[in-house]
């Protein structure tokens, strides 16, 4: 019998196969890479963080006098950068993408395990120059880097983090390419594409983004680097180049990255929503077409970044239209996710109000940028704090509710603890509160006519910013809370079940956390997604207090 | 409407509305408003109903779901019809903001770090300040001559990018006498916060009454109509055109070096270099003002490029025209 007992002990999970540094640094294991990136990509949040909180606090007083305009300049070209290229892009994709893609389609990894970690490397390095840039000066151009500003008058630290954004596009497109590989041929049998969780069907379109826009930034990102020591004449006007050349290249990249944000958190939230609402999903096609049609579309409306900046009347005309026909598939999905709480059994756990604060704050968001597509009311708020509302309410509201909310979901898997739902139900709603109180405020300003990238203001728009300000002390504080709580479950021993919420979807048929090889054996599919029954609650009951 | 527009207003919730334009921006955005709130109660109140009527441990009748995906495609149709509507409105209104009137007053504006310097072809000049009558439409023609500024007046719901090397432009026809803000909304480098000015709305005759007491502030009002005095081979209509008199008078000024007598004439650079003052030399001044600056003259040159602003038959006539100002005065360069 002793021999027998050996066998049938659980096999040690992935965070306990191996203990060396050696072994987390040249890990394989498409679970402890994403266990990196969410270190790495936690750490550049908070620094893209920091940036935020003096940016407030410059702004509480109408004169430029807790930082002087050159540091501000800093501050707001670090915080765009680092939570564009740094945060936002990563994070999804690479934590939960990384984590859960093989889980969830039954294979044993990603289809390039190695490409994965070399990923990870590439982007710590790009990582690294970028914040270095902010040890040898700091950068002022704005992360949008404009030209001619960027290229020839600019006297800071560019290209350090032009190189370091280049450098960890490589990383971007790496993850993306591994996605789609693993998404293509790896699927467990039975696994057909309409069986897939919403969640990969959300990977898929965003890695096709990556994949596809990824290269255009880097084309641009050098010939940035090209004008600027070499003098040759690409965007400067004065040396033969064309400004607005520069801002077509940039925004093709630049608006597919808002969809390479908010397509993962779509993702996310449909896994959320039909698990809390016991629910299959209201229209499982239309949402996975919804996908697709985002990211293809979302290639054709950049020009709407560029209506006051001198393109031409009719180009402006047609990229308004296709901006409207853009919010069609977004509006599909808001839709689908209330209609699923229909006939449902509605669970409020910490995930499920994550993500119907998503929902709140994407729609709002969605529907402001309707404003900024219509032709004459961007002309008015277009540079103003009206476009920081707008986008914040899609990639911070959006993005950042659904990436917490999806961590909330995944933890017990990840990290095999539970955590203290009343914490991070009060948290959850603290953030939604902090993060409306932060913004919007600046809704209002915008219309008025608050440009943005200034650390001075005329006097009227003080209280406004001083709201603003407070709602963005309450929202840091709501960040730092499941940082902690969530940090100190990892002291605790890991007695997570395998499937706390009673969701559907092989990530929960294996242990929390799962072994190194996921899967004892390769899994059979037999069942269409989201099989649950809102009269069947009975277990999740049992399971989660 | 008599009631005065002004920079320092206290807190508010609505912009000033100053010009025609601007009502109708209101109204699209008032629209947009409209439909926000009624897609945000919409959702919302389903979203609250169900989350309430089918949450946990509520004993309420719950059906099988079933997809119906004629209700998906009602929903979604009416949806995008309701908000292209107010996309078609939103370009009809666009189309006419982007078109100037032909009879518009025209005002020159340069950008540059970190300041709005204003021409008036009248002759005025000014600094961070633009003064306009209402009433009447203004076109105002921007440039700019470094990086790219954004030529921003909220209270007229207005912005235009400023590029370096074009001309951009934008008019309006104010409707409220008063000061508004006039902002650079494009992030311009170090001080681009404090690259404002004040935008003064006069009723037409007290800015009449501006404009000739202005004038007479002027150092040396020479209007173009002196240099183009008694010229009539149609060289000078094109001089006029392109307000080639606002800086270059029968005399040095601050603005630019005279042109009365350059031609021909040996003209000392900054450069070190001396050049003859020939065709190309006026040709490559015109189309790439940096190339050859004169000594005394700010560099980057003050003078925007009028590469791809004049043609190729409007240049020769702008070269005989100073051809034609006469070779009698010696070079532009500052008497050592």
């Amino acid at each position: 019998m002793t021999t027998l007992d050996a066998i049938i002990l659980p096999a040690p999970s992935y965070l306990t196969a191996h203990w060396s540094l050696r072994s987390w640094l040249l890990t394989l294991d498409h679970k402890r890479i994403a266990m990196l990136y969410l270190t790495s990509i936690t750490a550049f949040f908070f620094v893209g963080g920091a940036a935020a909180v003096l940016m407030r606090l410059e702004l509480a007083t109408p004169a430029s006098d807790f930082v002087v305009s050159g540091a501000y300049n800093r501050l707001f070209t670090i915080h765009g950068a680092v939570m564009v290229w740094f945060f936002l892009i990563p994070s999804i994709p690479t934590v939960l993408g990384n984590f859960l893609i093989p889980l969830m389609i039954g294979a044993r990894d990603l289809a390039f395990p190695r490409l994965n970690l070399m990923s990870w490397y590439v982007f710590m390095a790009g990582g690294a120059l970028a914040t270095g840039s902010i040890i040898v000066g700091g950068v002022d151009t704005g992360w949008t880097f404009y030209t001619p500003y960027s290229t020839t008058y600019a006297n800071s630290a560019v290209f350090p983090m032009v190189a370091g954004i280049f450098v960890a596009g490589f990383a971007s497109i790496m993850t993306g390419l591994n996605f789609i590989v693993t998404i293509h041929t790896m699927r467990a049998p039975g696994l057909t594409w309409f069986r897939l969780p919403l969640f990969v069907w959300a990977m898929y379109a965003t890695s096709l983004v990556l994949v596809l826009a990824t290269p255009v930034l880097a084309i641009t990102l050098v010939l940035i680097a090209v004008e600027r020591f070499w003098g040759v004449g690409v965007f400067d006007p004065a040396l033969g180049g064309d400004p607005l050349l520069f801002q077509h290249l940039f925004w093709f990249y630049s608006h597919p990255a808002v969809y390479i944000m908010i397509l993962p958190a779509m993702g996310v939230v449909s896994e959320l929503v039909a698990c809390f609402s016991r629910n299959p999903i209201f229209g499982y096609r239309f949402v996975a077409y919804a996908s697709m049609a985002i990211a293809i579309l979302g290639f054709l409306v950049w020009g709407h970044h560029m209506f006051v900046a001198g393109q031409s009347v009719h180009a402006s005309m047609v990229f308004s239209f296709l901006s409207f026909l853009v919010a069609i598939p977004s509006g599909v999905k808001v839709f689908n996710w209330i209609v699923t709480l229909r006939n449902g059994t509605i669970h409020y756990k910490t995930s499920m109000v994550y993500a119907l604060g998503f929902i709140g704050l994407f729609t709002l968001g969605g529907l402001t940028g309707l404003f900024l597509a219509t032709l004459p009311v961007d002309v008015h708020v277009h540079d103003t704090y009206f476009v920081i509302a707008h986008f914040h309410y899609i990639m911070v509201g959006g993005a950042v509710m659904a990436y917490l909310g999806g961590m909330h979901f995944w933890w017990p898997k990840i990290a095999g603890r539970m955590y203290n739902e009343g914490w991070g139900i009060f948290s959850a709603i603290l953030m939604f509160f902090g993060f409306n109180l932060t913004f919007f405020p600046q809704f209002i300003l915008g219309y008025l006519g608050m440009i943005r990238r200034a650390a001075e203001y005329p006097p009227e728009f003080q209280l406004l910013n001083v709201l603003s300000s407070a709602g963005a002390s309450i929202l840091g504080v709501a960040y730092l809370i499941p940082l902690v709580y969530l940090t100190r479950s990892l002291v605790r021993p890991a007695t997570a079940e395998a499937n706390p919420w009673n969701a559907t979807g092989l990530e929960w048929t294996v242990s929390s956390p799962p072994p190194e090889h996921n899967f004892d054996s390769t899994p059979v599919v037999t069942t269409p997604p989201y099989s649950y029954d809102a009269e069947k609650t009975a277990e999740l009951e049992a399971v989660s207090p | 409407m008599t009631s005065r527009g002004a920079v320092n207003s206290g807190f508010s919730l609505w912009p000033e509305t100053a010009s025609v334009g601007a009502e109708q921006v209101d109204l699209v955005y008032l629209a947009l408003l409209g439909l926000t709130l009624f897609f945000v109660i919409l959702l919302g109140a389903l979203a609250l109903g169900f989350g309430v009527k089918y949450r946990v441990g509520r004993a309420a009748h719950r059906r099988e779901v079933v997809h119906k995906t004629h209700l998906e495609v009602v929903w979604i149709t009416a949806a995008a019809l309701i908000t292209l509507a107010v996309c078609l409105w939103g370009t009809y209104v666009y189309v006419d903001a982007v078109t100037p009137p032909p009879d518009a007053r025209n005002i020159y504006v340069v950008g540059k770090q970190w300041m709005w310097k204003v021409s008036h072809p009248q002759g005025p000049r000014e600094i961070n300040e633009l003064h306009v009558p209402a009433g009447v439409p203004v076109k105002i023609n921007l440039t700019s001559q470094d990086v790219i500024h954004s030529f921003y007046i909220p209270a007229f719901r207005l912005k235009r990018d400023v590029l370096p090397q074009t001309y951009t432009s934008l008019w309006f026809n104010a409707t409220r006498p008063g000061e508004y803000h006039l902002f650079c909304a494009e992030y311009c480098g170090a001080e681009h916060a404090r690259m404002r000015g004040r935008v003064i709305v006069m009723e037409p005759a007290e800015f009449q009454r501006w404009l000739s007491d202005s004038k007479d502030l002027e150092p040396e009002p020479i209007p173009n109509a002196e240099l183009a005095e008694a010229r009539s081979d149609g060289h000078a209509e094109v001089f006029a055109r392109y307000a080639c008199g606002d800086c270059h008078k029968s005399g040095p000024t601050p603005e630019g070096p005279t042109l009365v007598g350059l031609f021909g004439q040996p003209v000392r650079l900054r450069d070190g270099r001396t050049v003859v003052a020939d065709e190309e030399y006026i040709r490559q001044s015109i189309m790439e003002p940096n190339a050859a600056v004169a000594l005394g003259q700010a560099a980057p040159s003050t003078m925007p490029t009028y590469a791809g602003q004049v043609d190729d038959e409007h240049l020769w006539q702008l070269i005989e025209f100073v051809k034609s100002l006469g070779a009698d005065a010696g070079g532009i360069g500052p008497t050592p």
